[in-house]
């Protein structure tokens, strides 16, 4: 019975570290613009009328975000 | 040219990314596999990948056909942005690697680490369980995310079947490659790989993060193909600027 414990929550361990990785892993920057990206353009596409808005918003977020992941790697690469 | 013209530019960058993507991966899992066999024998290091491949497929069908059953919208702003994600961290990698603020992912030196950590690891009677875990991984691990854009890519677009398909020939064409030349697919220009199907994830998770959240493109799939090519050249701008600006000695990483 504790066998199977362990291996079900190695498991689920295992599983939610993959998904860490492959989602956060060393740019959680990433993951927070991506949160951002949904919210805004969520209250955009929400007023008919900001459709344009959203399309455009979209990926100059998407740009802005890349650009900024960019510069952190550049300034934690010239600390090291 | 009626084939041409029945062929929707969703089509042709679906199809790109998951080939492109499945061929990166596929090298990647190629490598930890010809190390392993070379080393410590061919049969672990078959075993190892042959059941990685195995519980692939299980997931696949215990997972694929219940996505099926998700509302789209919610599907495609779930699946968009994680390609979001996806797709910019794979634009970061390959932005750095281009301007040489981050090591190339070098085939050669992956070969001769898992080789070296092998040996290392000293000979085995009977089953050689380091080599059978060692090739389970190398396959499992990147085939995990080759059946991720497979599914998330095809279902989204309700082209399961031609993502699977185009998984399907980049895998075998990689492998038979890799059969041929008998060694670790160094000269495949992987950055570049990288850097394409990086662009093409985050078109693609740009475009169904906005359907997903009933933004009307312009265009419709059309849109597609203009926001590849502004990704596209975004990412050569960034690389041009970066080169220009990084006159000054980095520390290199191989992550």
């Amino acid at each position: 019975m504790s066998d199977a414990t362990s291996v079900i929550t190695r498991l689920i361990k295992g599983f939610g570290r993959f998904w860490w990785d492959f989602l956060v892993g060393d740019t959680p920057e990433l993951f927070v613009a991506a949160l951002v990206i949904i919210g805004v353009t969520a209250l955009l596409s929400e007023s008919g009328h900001f459709n344009a808005a959203a399309i455009v918003v979209l990926p100059v977020l998407a740009v802005l975000a890349l650009a900024t992941s960019l510069v952190r790697a550049v300034r934690l690469s010239r600390r090291k | 040219m009626l084939i041409a013209a029945s062929v929707s530019s969703g089509t042709i960058v679906l199809v790109g990314a998951v080939f492109l993507a499945s061929c990166v991966e596929t090298v990647e899992a190629l490598t930890i596999v010809f190390a392993v066999g070379h080393t410590r024998g061919w049969r672990s290091a078959f075993e190892g990948s042959g059941v990685a491949l195995v519980v692939l497929t299980a997931l696949v069908a215990a997972f694929g056909p219940a996505l099926v059953h998700v509302p789209l919208s919610a599907l495609r702003l779930v699946v968009g942005g994680v390609l979001l994600i996806f797709g910019m961290q794979w634009l970061r990698k390959s932005i750095l690697r281009a301007t040489g603020l981050k090591a190339k992912h070098d085939e050669d030196a992956i070969y001769e680490q898992t080789v070296a950590e092998l040996r290392a690891a000293g000979a085995t009677s009977g089953r050689d369980r380091i080599a059978f875990v060692m090739a389970f991984k190398g396959v499992f691990l990147e085939g995990l995310e080759v059946i991720i854009l497979v599914i998330t890519l095809g279902t989204s677009a309700h082209r399961l079947g031609l993502a699977a398909a185009a998984a399907a020939v980049a895998v075998i064409l990689v492998a038979l490659g890799g059969v041929i030349v008998a060694k670790q697919l160094s000269n495949v220009p992987e950055n570049a790989l990288k850097m394409s199907v990086g662009v093409l994830l985050v078109t693609y998770g740009t475009f169904w993060t906005g359907e997903g959240l009933k933004v009307r493109w312009p265009g419709g799939d059309t849109m597609l193909l203009g926001l590849a090519a502004i990704y596209a050249v975004v990412s050569w701008a960034f690389v041009l600027a970066m080169r220009r600006e990084a006159s000054t000695p980095m520390t290199v990483t191989n992550a």
